[in-house]
């Protein structure tokens, strides 16, 4: 199928505004009479609050407010909780706090100068308790207990089998067993969280400027926490400096704001600072111990997997275990595997707590199955690309239900790894590798083979409770389209723009639809007022959505202009086609309607128009997700979740200097399949972006809690993120192997890149180091985690 | 509170005679006081370069200097450089053709440290670009196509 718009170098929309510093991020928003925030957060890991003085700050000229966590739910409610578990969270602490970080008092002042000034004037009387930092030994009976509410700081443990394992493992010739830690990082996006709160009292209407998601999907969750009726709220967008996941409700963020400026009556911006985003902003990725086995037969051929983790959550449960449920959407990868056993434990400690990030859980999981493969082609001499080749799913075998229940729509894995191994010019770096290792010099090639699950349903939130507190099943895109009377076309987003191209990308399929240039399409965004049910980035999902949004939205309008042009020229609708943005009749183009002449028609002269036509021309279409199923009762089948998958291989190359343990990347391969490709220069950007913060993942980014619970990783100075300086040459190519399910055939690509990369670095530093017997098997791989592994391995 | 300094500073162009609070870093007073939201806080600790302005044409972090130390300088930020009637900048122009930015908030900082360096150097190679702009963190694209951007920038100037 050839398109003319969908598929090209569409120049991007989002770019005039964000070029010329008019891009209107939550920073930029000034209200008349708007006060600053800010936030006294613990020290300590762990603590009991037993008293906190604040007549110093509020005595301060130009402090409006300062709050308690127990004066703040005199205006707000607690922190939504998707969990089924007592975990309760407030936005401020009260009794307790449970994390270094945790906010224990808000202060509003006419700037921000005077609300840190008067920040620094509370004083809060700490009783010190224990902290709970490693997550095994607070899995033991005797523990320090983060919640009192709760029995044990286990909060929630479940081992499913999937098909036949123990059959599985009886039948295998050789079992591969590998231990794998991968420690917790965030999406550090640029751009922090922040929030401005605007309240009427007369009416109970508060109004709230933010750079969060989810408005249009879960807007109840906000008006809920902020105690303002649901009808009452009104939750406009930003443009967003980067989220990467970490800004789908930001709870605390919009409590803060909403709780000052209810507290004050007088509008209230809260911008977490470094520190707050850092510290405390509830979306931390996974922080997990594997132990996982995977069993093989005599030929090779890879029978069953076994996961036992243990997962460190932090000090809350906000999402419950979601970032298993995505976790499960591809844990046996893109292989035949025929069993599965998934145990896992999640664990309550004095960290902040996990959330979203670019993965969700997954990106652990190819972690570990690829490292895993690895060992086995190492233990069976097999070479790795050939044991992968051999247990691909093949093309003709999709769609495909692996044993969790999700279903794969389609992929040509193989393809993609011939075309890695083309590209990645492997003669000149093995022979590189040789003649370096002559030198006493480290060189590595890498390989991973991962899966990229994109276009979540919601079932995954929750499926892993037999009982789960909202078993929602709806995951929805929205767009509204209008065509006004001059035939300008208007598309209104219900999603936020969080630094993908939803503007560019509705552009493209409206022109498709209507054969009219991309360029003259408008896009605005709607507010939760305004907006219909739309979830928004997140899952790899957007592109899928919206363009089944747009497309249906176009569909619905163009027939409606079919049918009114068909009318004016006095011809059935059937002989009229819609071509280069008029409407004509088929196999005579010179009797034909201008889009403009229609819409005219269509807007003022109901009269003319078919008997049963509204006026004017306006749809708002929700697209559901296309192709969701939901799990048994039993959770033998978690249904089909995740099912438009993509594909990467990935080959990294690098040298690795085991006495310093710097690991230099010198070349970077990488091949995708995200199905038809809808503007190839944006998703090569999403692509590209996404193995740098792998990078991040493979060798720097960690949380670092000291043994007495405090963070030593609290700014941009000790969490490292990539710079220029660690950033090779990347190379991307495609294949495209197009869905089944979806619109155009797209499938999403905007975590590929960091659910790969991450597992293909470790390979190439694992290949590096193998002369000197070290397996690479946690991550991040730190210059002091490198030469402890030489070093242990001598 | 010690008294206000005075200070005269030109901004993209215009003279402003202001009084600022000894401790107001630059940063806020483009932002607050002139409206400039070109200029984005990331870190506020110098570390990612997100408010990278140019003060006398050199790359400065806005949120390490004080407006107080302004007096008699001249301080260019991203507002200045499309023209009014929306014709892009070269190096502006560069970034969108390339697709070197996503989310946008490093993009003013990376526009500015490219134009220092384009005016120093206006025919960089990869490795100039990637010296000049290894202060600037980026979070979305990886930074290749940055890279493409202000090479493509100096190969049209």
């Amino acid at each position: 199928m050839s398109y003319k718009y969908v598929g090209k170098p569409t120049p991007r929309k989002e770019d005039p505004k964000l070029l010329t510093g008019r891009a209107g991020y939550i920073g930029d928003v000034v209200v008349p009479g708007m006060l600053h925030a800010a936030v006294l957060r613990s020290p300590h890991a762990h603590a009991r609050i037993r008293s906190i003085d604040a007549s110093a700050a509020r005595a301060l000229p130009g402090v409006v407010c300062v709050l308690t966590g127990a004066e703040a739910l005199e205006h707000i409610g607690p922190m939504a909780a998707f969990c089924a578990e007592p975990v309760p969270q407030t936005a401020i602490a009260t009794e307790k706090v449970r994390y270094p970080g945790e906010a224990v008092a808000v202060v509003a002042a006419t700037d921000r100068y005077i609300a840190e000034d008067a920040r620094a004037l509370i004083e809060v009387d700490y009783e010190v308790l224990e902290p709970v930092v490693d997550p095994i030994a607070a899995m033991g009976p005797d523990a320090a207990r983060v919640h009192d509410t709760l029995d044990s700081n286990v909060v929630f443990h479940r081992s499913l089998d999937f098909g036949d394992v123990e059959g599985d493992f009886a039948r295998s010739a050789t079992v591969v067993r590998r231990t794998g830690r991968w420690h917790r990082m965030c999406a550090t996006p640029l751009e922090t969280a922040g929030a401005l709160a605007s309240w009427d009292p007369y009416t109970g209407a508060m109004t709230v400027w933010s750079n969060s998601n989810f408005y249009n999907f879960l807007p109840w969750v906000f008006a809920g926490i902020l105690g303002v009726p649901t009808n009452r709220l009104r939750l406009i967008p930003c443009t967003v400096g980067g989220s990467f996941g970490s800004k789908h409700l930001i709870m605390q963020v919009v409590a803060i704001a909403g709780a000052l400026a209810k507290a004050t009556g007088r509008p209230v911006r809260y911008l977490e600072d470094r520190f707050d985003n850092i510290a405390a902003n509830d979306n931390t990725g996974p922080d997990r111990h594997y132990d996982a086995e995977l069993a093989f037969s005599p030929e090779g051929e890879m029978l069953s997997l076994t996961l036992k983790i243990i997962d460190d959550y932090g000090a809350y449960f906000q999402f419950a275990h979601g970032q298993h449920g995505n976790a499960m959407a591809q844990p046996t990868g893109p292989y035949r595997i025929g069993s599965l056993r998934y145990d896992v434990a999640c664990v309550l400690t004095n960290k902040v707590q996990q959330g979203f990030f670019r993965g969700a859980g997954a990106d652990p999981g190819n972690f570990i199955l690829e490292r895993l493969v690895d060992a086995a082609a190492e233990e069976l001499g097999i070479d790795g690309a050939e044991l992968r080749r051999r247990n691909f799913i093949q093309p003709d075998e999709f769609p495909y239900k692996i044993p969790t229940g999700n279903v794969y729509d389609s992929g040509n894995y193989a393809a993609v790894l011939d075309r890695a191994l083309e590209i990645a010019d492997l003669k000149h770096w093995k022979a590189e590798q040789e003649r370096l290792r002559a030198e006493g010099r480290y060189l590595g090639i890498g390989l991973a083979s991962c899966q990229e699950r994109t276009g979540y349903n919601a079932s995954e939130w929750w499926f892993l409770y037999d009982n789960p507190p909202l078993p929602a099943t709806s995951t929805p895109e929205s767009v509204k389209l209008q065509v006004d009377a001059m035939g300008g076309v208007l598309v209104e987003l219900g999603c936020p723009l969080w630094g993908n191209s939803p503007e560019t990308v509705v552009s493209q399929v409206i022109a498709e639809e209507f054969g009219i240039d991309p360029a003259g399409v408008a896009v605005t965004y709607a507010d939760s007022t305004t907006g219909a049910m739309s979830a928004g980035p997140g899952g790899s999902r957007l592109t899928i959505m919206l363009s089944g949004a747009a497309r249906g939205a176009a569909r619905t309008i163009r027939d409606k202009m079919t049918r009114i042009a068909a009318h004016a020229m006095e011809m059935s609708p059937d002989d009229v086609e819609c071509v280069d943005g008029t409407f004509r009749a088929k196999g005579a183009p010179g009797t034909s309607m201008t889009m403009g002449e229609v819409a005219m028609r269509a807007h003022l002269f109901a009269h003319d128009n078919p008997a049963g036509e509204s006026s004017g021309l306006v749809d708002t279409h929700t697209y559901d997700h296309p192709y969701a199923t939901p799990p048994n009762a039993d959770r033998t089948d978690m249904g089909a979740f995740y099912p438009m998958v993509s594909h990467a291989c990935h080959i990294p190359i690098v040298e690795v200097d085991p006495e310093t343990g710097r690991v230099t990347l010198l070349k970077y391969y990488a091949v995708n399949d995200c199905g038809t490709i809808m503007n190839p220069p944006l998703v090569e950007g999403q692509i590209m972006g996404g193995i740098v913060q792998g990078i991040g993942a493979a060798l720097m980014e960690q949380y670092e809690y000291r043994d007495d619970g405090t963070l030593g990783t609290s700014s941009l100075r000790e969490y490292l993120i990539p710079t220029l300086n660690e950033v090779p040459d990347i190379v991307v190519e495609h294949v495209q192997t197009p869905s089944p399910f979806t619109e155009y055939g797209v499938k999403g690509a905007g975590e590929g890149g960091r659910l790969v990369a991450p597992t293909a670095i470790a390979s190439a530093v694992s290949d590096a180091l193998r002369p000197l017997g070290v397996f690479v098997d946690e991550l991040p791989m730190t210059p002091e985690r490198i030469v402890a592994a030489v070093q242990a391995a001598r | 509170m010690p008294d206000k300094i005075r200070i005269a500073v030109t901004v993209n162009g215009t003279a402003h005679d202001v009084l600022v609070e000894p401790r107001t870093l630059l940063l806020d007073f483009l932002r607050d006081q002139l409206a400039l939201t070109g200029a984005h806080a990331g870190c506020e600790q110098g570390a990612c370069g997100a408010c990278t302005v140019l003060v006398d044409g050199e790359p400065t972090r806005a949120c390490l200097m004080f407006a107080a130390q302004l007096d008699g300088a001249e301080v260019t930020t991203v507002e200045s450089l499309a023209g009014p009637d929306g014709t892009l900048h070269p190096v502006q122009r560069a970034f969108t053709e390339n697709h070197g930015l996503q989310c946008g908030f490093c993009t003013p900082g990376m526009l500015l440290a490219a134009c220092a360096l384009l005016e120093r150097n206006p025919h960089p190679e990869p490795s100039d670009v990637r010296e000049a702009l290894s202060g600037n963190l980026c979070r979305c694209t990886g930074y290749q196509n940055i890279v493409r951007s202000v090479v493509a920038a100096g190969a049209e100037v």
